[in-house]
């Protein structure tokens, strides 16, 4: 077994990890970045495509205040306004930041930063640094900083099992090594959570394999609350046929900002017309409401052979789509696809999780020495999250979660670790279940995914999220309580296993939650119940209790702008 | 469309151990990737093999680098053929086991112990 020990311990290196290391470290922190994968690669961030929110206001006059209107207002009146203006406001700041570190946003030819008008919001705001590669960028960006920082240790193949609570606080953890199979054990006055979302719980997902809500249930089973768990946001046209590799399925939506195109139905009718929104075109139907009609037109018997919509360009002529997307079009056609001739399909798929750890604007959860950041946090993005919002709240949240994790650090003398405290997760990992036992575990998963797809995606029914805990609770008895494997090197089986282990306690939370909130709003439709209801107009907060999954609800944050934040 | 076959000879094996071949037919449709086949495998025949890869589709994480009939290769790029495709681990990286290497730069490792490390 091995032992470590810092002042502050961050567990994922996307832009929000990242960004909270190179933070707590230009505090003075000792810091200790873990990553599951490898540094910079494993998470969300890398897979950006294009758009970034900012009020910089370079492309039109902006005001962060006008951001966060247009956050607020996609939230369908469910943000937490303290964490919304955090992004917003030190959103700004953090774009600039970057900026100075040579991320390289688009320029226009008089210097100023490019921003294109995204739906949902009110201007041009979103920066970008390439139409396909801006994560790729951002990610690089700070995994150079992280680099100049001799006071963070970054450690790759490093699988965080659990947190270690003592007198009420969070003090460490306990961690497998990937590449070697060892035990790990962390001593941290800090703890941050920046492990991203859920959206691999779903088949059809467009974030990491490494995104299976570990974080959330390594919170939760500290004692830490979540929030708003039942929103989970579906990109509404996600690649789905033909088959294309080598390309993120979320790439049509640059394809959107700079052409429009058309989303159609199998009659060649613009899709989104019938629920209210005319497009005409143009690319500003918002993702709950493109993913709300898509769903339904396929319902209807009306949707493309694969089970999806038609997006055409086949409007656009050669030379545009060239000037605008030229090396892509060859990837393309490599892919069989021709534009200017055939339309592509497409259909919603699981991107963004708004839901998440309850943390105030200092990122501070309800457990002392634990803080959380970008994605993992729950509460800005309400019911439904903005175009763009994603990568500046990694970067607001990650910079603010570790100037505050190293301030906790900095005012506790020493970290109150023990061995014992440790000795239940450590004993996990030192487990093995008996070999016959063993169900196929990669299996288990992917049958996890299929329940979520088929019965917690965007369209909701009673019905269909009983079914879904019946099938979780099944998964979770076939699971068992010991690991399977034997724990050597890379032992898949065994990661398989803990990585399921989270995925069904986060997925009951999901569905749960869904199962509770009987309206619709935003990201999480019920057939069942299809209107918005004033009185639904709360947060569902999550917690465990003895082990089990305890609901309750409170009402929104709203806090006045004056007392936020400062 | 009906499903084709493609036989993957994938080398096994760990550090200090000899290596072996298995074979898995892995049934697929034309487009599909070798990581696709790969992910089939673990669910389907073996949930043991090992292999590393994060974004499934992008080619954005540059993890699922490996041995592809000799040449190095993305699983997520590389096509399922009908035929007998051989994958291997790189050949020019430490093995951790079956088809995952060690691809990151030494100071993104498990660092080796300091004087403040104690339990």
């Amino acid at each position: 077994m091995r032992h470590l020990a810092a002042d502050v311990l961050v567990i994922g290196a996307g832009a929000a990890g990242m960004y909270a290391a190179i933070a707590a470290a230009g505090q003075g922190a000792q810091v200790l970045l873990a990553e599951r994968s490898l540094i910079g690669r494993g998470g969300a961030t890398v897979m950006a495509q294009m758009t970034v929110a900012a009020a910089v206001g370079e492309a039109a006059p902006d005001h962060w205040q006008h951001h966060l209107a247009d956050t607020l207002a996609a939230g369908r009146f469910l943000c937490d306004e303290a964490l919304a203006r955090l992004l917003c406001e030190e959103g700004v700041e953090v774009i600039k930041q970057i900026d100075a570190w040579k991320v390289g946003w688009a320029r226009t030819p008089d210097g100023r930063m490019a921003q294109v008008h995204a739906p949902g919001h009110d201007r041009p705001r979103c920066v970008y640094v390439d139409f396909l590669a801006t994560g790729t960028a951002v990610s690089r960006t700070l995994r150079t900083q992280l680099n100049r920082q001799g006071a963070v240790r970054r450690v790759g193949d490093l699988v965080v099992t659990d947190l270690v609570r003592r007198g009420g606080a969070v003090v460490g953890a306990v961690a497998w090594h990937l590449a070697s199979g060892d035990v790990v054990t962390i001593a941290a006055k800090s703890t941050v959570i920046a492990t991203g979302g859920l959206t691999r719980l779903y088949r059809r997902n467009s974030a990491s394999a490494n995104m299976g809500g570990d974080g959330y249930a390594l919170a939760l089973r500290a004692g830490a609350p979540l929030i708003d768990m039942e929103f989970v946001q579906f990109f509404p046209i996600g690649h789905l046929a033909p088959r294309l590799v080598g390309m993120d399925p979320i790439m049509w939506d640059p394809f959107r900002y700079k052409l429009g195109g058309r989303l159609l139905n199998r009659d060649g009718e613009e899709l989104t017309q019938r629920y209210g929104v005319a497009e005409d075109g143009r690319y500003v139907a918002t993702r709950d409401v493109a993913t709300y009609a898509i769903a339904k037109e396929v319902e209807a018997g009306r949707g493309s052979p694969a089970g999806g919509a038609y997006l055409s360009f086949e409007h656009v002529p050669e030379a545009r789509l060239r000037e605008a997307f030229g090396p892509v079009i060859d990837r393309l056609a490599a892919n069989g696809i021709d534009l200017t001739r055939m339309p592509v399909e497409v259909a919603p798929i699981a991107h963004y999780h708004m839901g998440g750890i309850r943390a105030d604007a200092a990122m501070a959860t309800a457990i002392p020495g634990l803080f959380a950041a970008g994605e993992a946090v729950g509460g800005a993005n309400g019911a439904n999250r903005l175009s763009g919002n994603a990568i500046t709240e990694a970067l607001a949240f990650g910079r603010r979660a570790g100037l505050s994790a190293a301030a906790h650090a900095a005012r506790s003398r020493e970290v109150d670790w023990s061995r014992e405290a440790a000795a239940d997760a450590v004993a996990l990992l030192r487990d093995s279940a008996p070999a016959r036992d063993r169900p196929n575990v990669a299996a288990m998963l992917a049958m996890l995914q299929d329940v979520m797809q088929d019965e917690v995606g965007p369209f909701r029914t009673q019905a269909k999220l009983a079914s879904a805990l019946a099938r979780i609770a099944a998964l979770r008895r076939d699971l068992g309580d010991r690991p399977f494997g034997s724990g050597g090197a890379y032992d898949a089986e065994r990661l398989d296993w803990l990585d399921l282990r989270c995925m069904l306690a986060v997925a009951e939370v999901v569905a749960r939650t869904a199962l509770a909130r009987t309206e619709s709003r935003g990201a999480h439709q019920r057939e069942d119940f299809p209107a918005m209801r004033p009185d639904w107009a709360v947060n569902q907060v999550v917690t465990l209790r003895d082990g089990a999954v305890a609901l309750a609800r409170e009402s929104v944050r709203a806090a006045s702008l004056q007392a936020v934040a400062v | 469309m009906t499903a084709q076959i493609a036989t993957l000879l994938v080398e096994r094996g760990a550090p200090g151990t000899p290596s072996r071949v298995d074979a898995f037919a892995v049934p697929f449709a034309p487009g599909q990737s070798l990581l696709d086949g790969l992910r089939w495998v673990r669910a389907h025949a073996d949930p043991t093999l090992a292999l590393r890869y994060s974004c499934l589709n992008a080619n954005a994480c540059k993890e699922c680098m490996m041995l592809v009939d000799g040449v190095v290769a993305y699983a997520c790029t590389a096509r399922l053929e009908a035929r007998e495709v051989r994958v291997g681990p790189l050949p020019n990286k430490a093995l951790i086991r079956d088809l995952v290497t060690e691809i990151a730069p030494p100071d993104e490792r498990f660092p080796s112990a300091r004087p403040g490390d104690r339990a």
